[in-house]
């Protein structure tokens, strides 16, 4: 978790007209909410003078930022070049059958966001999946399934979380 | 005493090192004479990972694809009796200097610099940088030169920008010290977006101080007093380990006022990228350090004059910041040894895709292509043939194996038509299309331009969707000449490296490869057998097991067959969706 002066509370209670604040504030109100909610760009408006629009200006460019609240986990599939040619498509049509869920959807229970991204940089251990911060390389499609199922289980059990990110 | 290190770069956590760790670190707890324990970054096997060093007097012991049963075989073994395991190790650097092991011919023909402590320190300890000569360049830097003569030493170095547009180092730090300012920023761009380059995130986990020992440098022979670090929130792992450097270093007085009591103030900090691929341009860059939307400006005026907050501003790749300790340390002239006339120094390439050796490996400028894919790369995965190396990413493009003697420096490989860009390599074999590869790179620039500049957001879009029509089979000869001229209009139109750039994936396949565009366009053809409307699927009698899964899975049933029983694909029936391929636990349906 996020110490409490990295707080997007405090951040928004620090700020006193610094230049340059508004991506870490959004990158905090994500990280504190899972999104950014309507009331959190409100909040940074009001506090930074930034009119509203111009935030959600700079959300919509970022790839990072989301409006809607994402999945427990979130699993990003690399479609790198390294990845494309060692069959991410494949990996990808497996995990969205596997999931039931088209990229960029979150999954109806709520436990599952899936995104691609453009290259996490674990290239030689091609095709590579990020769940959470955590990465799985070296995988097929029947891995990929095994691994999917894996977290489906861990996501039925409340009590026992993903394994502890480096 | 021994001292055990584990590879726990982002390579080697997705192999699994956490596990080797875990094991190893509870039966070093239960006989904690035996020996200690640490992590260290990437030493550049990533296709060896998880690996464990075992380091005595001097002689390092590195084995290779260990888990956690292998790890207690190493403890009870090696440590404890020593005994080393003979067939795991990979490779073996003793006290005299030489060299065994499996892994030699990737590891000797290689020349660390910038990796030169990678997999050799625990990037998490400033004692562990120091004792390797670390902040001695910055010491040297402070109290024997005066910047003027830091300039001039990377001038003479010959050290050129390692982010792919190779501009002279040290002629850009002269342009940034010339200008005035009341305020000046030394920023470091870590924003490694080319798919298929991972040099920047190796060295950042692998050996953080270097990258801000250079900056300090740099920050000093410019006059600077603050700096940022601009990395991409896609490396958790590389902003964690920066963190931890900064608060070292400042700690230590490397950072902070008065640096080492030389009156020189320099402080600098993290700034997380968004996602957004045209933040790796430097105007982009400062805009969204600015909190803006990363779009790029006109320049001029260049940053050296007015560059973030509109003060002059220093922007170099963390490669490039890597390099710079050594070569203060070492002077300029030991740097230049390396290299070719006008490209010096060594470069360290990310090589990926279908080589065996898919790693790191630091080379001197000037070495071939070959080289690096057959001799420290280790050849083409099932020995299949080489067919193409991509180089320079989304800006980049596809040079053949039949030029596969062009050596790699700034000179010869932008006359293939390729740039040289920040050292990612791609290596393809003959089962990728090559007008799939142009789609794909097209794609991904298409998504990532920032919309700014008409010729890139909608040609970019057009391109794409020509390209896509060739790869359906639905392609026309006059896509062709389409592709020509919009890739010259984009180019031309641009303002910044993205749209420039983006169409030398197309240019380069439609140059060396025209013949499989033919057979897209006029065939109606795959030579690749990739493009899946232009191929047939076919089950591999002996790798299916009847499962049926396939058959299920099929959304027009075309797939017939009886449990444990072989199933059968009909060609005609089949509408090319490739469920059957995704849902085939055994891998046994193929493309032809």
């Amino acid at each position: 978790m996020a110490r409490v002066e990295e707080s997007f509370g405090y951040r928004l209670w620090r700020y006193d007209g610094q230049p340059g604040e508004l991506i870490p504030l959004l990158q905090s109100a994500q990280e504190h909410f899972g999104y950014v909610p309507r009331r959190a760009i409100k909040y940074i408006s009001e506090v930074t003078d930034v009119p509203e629009s111009t935030i959600y200006g700079v959300i919509t460019f970022y790839s990072q930022f989301r409006l809607q609240p994402m999945g427990k986990f979130v699993v990003r599939v690399c479609a790198g070049t390294a990845c494309h040619v060692s069959g991410a498509k494949v990996l990808i049509d497996a995990v969205q059958d596997e999931l039931g869920i088209e990229v960029g959807d979150t999954s109806e229970d709520g436990m599952f966001t899936l995104f691609t991204v453009a290259c996490l940089g674990c290239c030689s251990l091609a095709p590579v999946i990020m769940i959470n911060d955590d990465t799985h390389g070296r995988l097929t499609p029947a891995s990929v399934r095994k691994l999917m199922r894996t977290y489906r289980r861990k996501a039925a059990k409340p009590a026992e979380t993903a394994p502890k990110a480096q | 005493m021994k001292r055990v290190l584990v590879g726990m770069g982002t390579c080697g956590l997705s192999a699994g090192a956490q596990d080797v760790y875990d094991k190893l670190k509870a039966l070093i707890t239960a006989e904690p004479s035996t020996c200690t324990l640490d992590i260290t970054g990437c030493i550049g096997m990533c296709y060896r990972e998880p690996l464990v060093e075992v380091r005595e007097n001097g002689d390092r012991v590195i084995y290779g694809g260990v888990d956690a049963a292998k790890a207690e075989e190493i403890f009870t073994q090696h440590i404890k009796a020593e005994t080393t395991l003979g067939e795991n190790i990979v490779y073996r650097l003793k006290a005299d200097g030489t060299s065994e092991g499996a892994e030699i011919a990737f590891m000797d023909p290689q020349e660390r610099i910038v990796l030169r402590n990678c997999g050799v320190i625990d990037p998490e300890s400033l004692p562990d940088y120091e004792e390797r000569g670390g902040y001695e360049a910055l010491r040297k830097a402070l109290a024997e030169m005066t910047p003027e003569g830091i300039i001039e030493e990377m001038k003479a170095s010959g050290l050129r920008g390692r982010g792919g547009a190779g501009f002279p180092t040290g002629l850009k730090w002269s342009f940034a010290a010339q200008n005035e300012g009341d305020v000046k920023y030394v920023v470091c761009n870590a924003d490694e977006g080319d798919p298929g380059a991972f040099m920047d995130r190796s060295v950042l986990e692998g050996d953080p101080h270097a990258v801000l020992e250079g900056m300090i440098i740099c920050a000093r022979a410019i006059g600077a007093s603050f700096g940022y670090i601009y990395c991409r929130a896609e490396y958790p792992l590389a902003i964690k380990r920066l963190t931890i450097a900064i608060e070292a270093a400042r700690e230590k007085g490397y950072l902070g006022e008065n640096i080492l009591g030389s009156g020189f103030t320099f402080d600098l900090k993290i700034k997380q990228g968004a996602g957004a691929f045209v933040c790796g341009e430097e105007t982009a860059l400062f805009a969204s350090i600015e909190g803006e939307r990363g779009m790029p400006r006109i320049r001029p005026p260049f940053p050296a004059e007015k560059g973030l907050w509109q003060k002059p501003t220093n922007n170099n790749n963390v490669e490039t910041y890597a390099n710079v300790p050594w070569i203060v340390s070492n002077g300029a002239a030991a740097y230049a040894k390396f290299g070719t006339e006008k490209s010096k120094g060594t470069k360290v390439f990310a090589l990926a895709g279908k080589v065996n050796h898919g790693g790191l490996a630091e080379v001197p400028m000037g070495t071939s292509i070959n080289d690096l894919v057959f001799k420290i790369g280790g050849g083409i995965k099932e020995d299949r043939e080489f067919k193409a190396v991509q180089m320079g990413g989304p800006s980049g493009g596809c040079i053949p194996a039949a030029l596969g003697d062009t050596p790699v420096d700034f000179e010869s490989i932008p006359q293939t038509g390729a740039i040289m860009g920040s050292g990612g390599m791609v290596v393809v074999d003959d089962k990728t299309c090559m007008v799939e590869i142009a789609r794909f790179f097209l794609e991904f620039t298409q998504n990532e331009s920032c919309g700014k500049c008409t010729f890139c957001r909608i040609g970019t879009l057009r391109m794409l969707e020509a390209l896509e029509r060739i790869t359906r089979g639905e392609g026309a000869p006059e896509d062709l000449a389409k592709l020509d001229q919009l890739a010259i209009q984009i180019r031309e139109a641009s303002l910044c490296g993205l749209g420039q750039t983006a169409p030398n994936p197309v240019l380069t396949t439609m140059k060396y490869y025209a013949d499989e565009y033919n057979a897209h366009i006029f065939d109606k053809c795959c030579p690749a057998k990739y493009c899946e409307p232009l191929v047939d699927f076919f089950i591999d009698a002996d790798a299916c097991t009847g499962c049926t899964l396939c058959a299920k899975k099929c959304p027009v049933d075309a797939i017939a067959g009886e449990p444990k029983k072989l199933h059968i694909i009909d060609n005609e029936a089949c509408v090319k969706c490739g469920h059957c391929i995704t849902s085939c636990n055994f891998g046994a349906v193929y493309k032809d």
